[in-house]
């Protein structure tokens, strides 16, 4: 009994330990904003590997969600007659929950591991150091560009997410199981609010963005400088990440749409 | 620098990419539209239940939309729901003689008003009153009412 | 403090230093000097923390207790931005190179220059191909990082390193891990800069021979202290028995060859006493079974687990 007591103890001294580092890192990772401000190059660099390459799974993914829901939402509404409420069922669960939500884990499959891996891998490789010793502040040079690119990218992903989706759920339900066209648009033009919906989506993309960035690059700098380290950060970050974007999701979801 | 320049261009395409999406998503899936000031006119109308209406619901003549209800309050002296519609401008033909229904879209879907145009050749105006309204049916008094009935015979 | 006792000639006092990790003492109350112009080694068993000391003249680690100076500047009492422009004076050699992997030879050693200063582009290039030439590596400016060989990457390391022109460098384990030809070409590289450019060069090593060959000076460090110090003639008739082990590479001395441990006959015993317990064990299993007639179905079974018990260990063994 002690000694778990004692296990809780130092087990939570260590994860206070790791958020007081993985704040100081935020907070020199911001500073390096005027690096980026002075070599613009170096975030386009970097928007391209985390950007791009996700844009791929992203629109994918997108579309097969957005067809997915078309089909469900057909089958459960025909049920009530009422099929023109398909367009608003889709659009209304892409814009609000699924957009950000499932965007953001699939951008910490992908780029945050991969960022985490990278930045690791520099560590271990000394690059880092390297660096230190050359007088260039590595968070600065490498890390900020990466952070700042990840952040931006990430609502552009999820409304590119939720338009292939709304877009897929257009193909399936008025494709192929003939729901009106006019009313699908019309019923979701209808009901989704500009602010209520969409700028709350976004919201949540770019708190998803910054937390998921932020998680992968830390790790990736906090990692023991050793090959089991790297590995061992890359599966941190995408488990931490996927807690911290549903836990989040939650209470932003809570705060805009519930009368919490 | 054939390199930097693919990498520019896909960067590009990704970022114009997104920002079509957020415009899609505002023009096209979202209401900004009835959000720009586009001209409209009021008019109000009483109620002595207006049920399930809410603001942003749909006001249709012949099952078309021409507006939206932009207000629901209560008179403190009469007891009346009274509901301010906002109509585009471009419908400034409604008699004064309009009487006003509140329907149901379907049996469980949301409610709207519906306007009934009547004959007169004087139309109304901003912060014009339409006189004849039918409140909303309240699903539950009409099964009241009717078990009633059956329980009398 | 004492500065009294740096002498004119020393670029670098390291003075009563102390540095722990965790519970272990890497560095207890040291004191050495390096003199300018010079060559020195330092050198020591593996894991005797000579890569922290690099690190603790670089202001990457502080120390718990101690300075350093370094060109009359204290390290530690520095400013960022301070310490930023010492930095730029000192070339450091990693072990691995430490090679920007996404971007090649070239644009590795142009990476200072184009960070620290504001040089037009064929003035860059030319000191580029210069530093190249001096590696002898002005061929391969075109290749990645991960083109090179382990020696290769140390010498575009090294370029990288006097991009800057430094006052002077640390090598980090320069000879570990390379064949004998692109050790032959690093030392005589190290040599010839440090006397061509006037350098200052550290060296942290524990490869006796080539070390000894080319330092001026050399300090033994074991345990957290020095354990001897002079010039390599001086080391090599050290009376000291551990730096007289250390220097030959003897197996057995001062530094025993056995990780320290109870009586061996006793372990072995004890060892062989759990085995024949455990044989006894399965021995008593076996008769039951034979015993058991009735439950044929059950002893059939724990035959089977048996036989796959044994099947596992056999495996393990072989891993």
């Amino acid at each position: 009994m002690l000694h778990f007591i004692q296990q809780l103890g130092s087990s939570t001294r260590t994860s206070f330990a790791k958020l007081g580092r993985a704040t100081l890192f935020l907070g020199h990772t911001l500073t390096g904003a005027v690096d980026v401000a002075i070599k613009p190059r170096l975030l386009l660099n970097q928007l391209h590997s985390v950007g791009v390459l996700t844009f791929l799974i992203v629109t994918i993914s997108g579309l097969f969600v957005g067809m997915v829901l078309g089909l469900q939402g057909y089958n459960i509404l025909s049920d009530f007659g009422s099929e023109e409420a398909l367009g608003i069922m889709v659009a209304a669960s892409l814009v609000r929950e699924l957009g950000p939500v499932v965007t953001a884990l699939l951008f910490a499959g992908r780029a945050g591991s991969a960022l985490t891996a990278e930045i690791g891998l520099m560590k271990a490789t000394e690059q880092l150091s390297g660096m230190e010793m050359m007088a260039v502040d590595p968070v600065n040079r490498i890390i900020s560009p990466r952070f700042f690119a990840g952040f931006l990218s990430m609502p552009l992903l999820a409304a590119l997410f939720s338009m292939v989706g709304i877009l897929g759920g257009h193909l399936v339900g008025v494709g192929l199981l003939g729901v009106d066209d006019g009313s699908y648009w019309s019923q979701m033009q209808a009901n989704l609010d500009f602010y209520d919906d969409i700028v709350n989506g976004v919201i949540k993309s770019i708190v998803f963005g910054f937390v998921t960035t932020w998680i992968a690059l830390f790790e990736g700098y906090d990692s023991a400088p050793t090959a089991e380290g790297v590995s061992r950060a890359t599966t941190r970050t995408v488990v931490n990440s996927a807690f911290a974007i549903l836990g989040l999701d939650f209470i932003l979801t809570a705060m805009m749409f519930g009368d919490i | 620098m054939q390199h930097t320049r693919t990498q520019d261009t896909l960067v590009g395409l990704f970022v114009a990419a997104g920002i079509v999406a957020l415009f899609f998503l505002s023009l096209q899936v979202s209401n900004i539209r009835s959000f720009m000031p586009a001209d409209t006119y009021v008019i109000t109308a009483r109620f002595s239940n207006s049920g399930g209406l809410k603001v942003k619901s749909p006001v249709t003549v012949a099952g078309v939309r021409i507006g939206r209800v932009s207000n629901i309050y209560i008179d403190k002296e009469t007891y009346e729901s009274v509901v301010e519609m906002s109509i585009e401008s471009k419908y400034d033909t409604l008699p004064e003689d309009t009487s006003a229904t509140i329907y149901t879209a379907g049996l469980l879907g949301e409610q709207y008003i519906n306007l009934d145009p009547g004959g007169s050749f004087d139309y109304l105006k901003n912060g014009g009153r339409i006189e004849i309204t039918q409140s909303a049916i309240v699903l539950e008094e009409v099964i009241g009412r009717f078990l009633f009935q059956k329980a009398a015979e | 403090m004492d500065n009294s006792d740096i002498s004119a000639d020393s670029l670098i006092s390291v003075r009563n230093l102390s540095f722990s990790r965790g519970n272990r003492k890497i560095f207890d109350d040291i004191s050495l000097d390096i003199a300018r112009g010079k060559i020195t080694a330092i050198m020591g068993p593996s894991g005797t923390g000579k890569t922290t000391l690099l690190k603790l003249i670089g202001g990457q680690l502080f120390p718990e207790q101690g300075s350093i100076v370094v060109d009359g500047l204290d390290v530690h009492q520095l400013r960022r931005k301070e310490l930023f422009n010492l930095r730029k004076r000192i070339g450091m050699l990693f072990q691995s190179g430490a090679l920007l992997t996404d971007i090649n030879v070239y644009e590795n050693v142009a990476f200072p220059l184009r960070e620290h200063t504001h040089l037009t582009e064929s003035m860059i290039r030319t000191l580029v191909l210069m530093k190249l030439q001096a590696v002898g590596l002005r061929g391969a400016r075109n290749l990645m990082p991960n083109e090179l060989s382990g020696g290769m990457a140390r010498r575009v390391a090294l370029a990288r390193a006097i991009a800057l022109d430094p006052m002077m460098i640390l090598y980090d384990e320069p000879f570990t891990g390379q064949d004998p030809i692109s050790m032959g070409a690093l030392v005589h590289l190290i040599k010839s800069l440090n006397t061509t450019l006037g350098l200052t060069s550290i060296i942290v090593s524990h490869d006796v021979t080539e070390t000894s060959a080319i330092a001026d000076y050399i300090y033994v460090i074991s345990d957290g202290k020095i354990a001897g110090q002079g010039t390599p003639k001086e080391i090599e008739a050290s009376d000291s028995a551990w730096v007289q082990q250390f220097m030959k590479g003897d197996p057995d001395g001062p530094v025993h060859f056995h990780y320290p441990a109870t009586n061996y006959i006793e372990d072995l015993l004890v060892c062989s006493q759990q085995t024949a317990r455990i044989a006894a064990k399965k021995e008593t299993i076996k008769t039951d079974e034979s015993l058991n007639a009735t439950g044929l179905k059950n002893a059939k079974g724990l035959k089977k687990t048996l036989s796959r018990k044994r099947g596992r260990s056999r495996y393990h063994r072989e891993d």
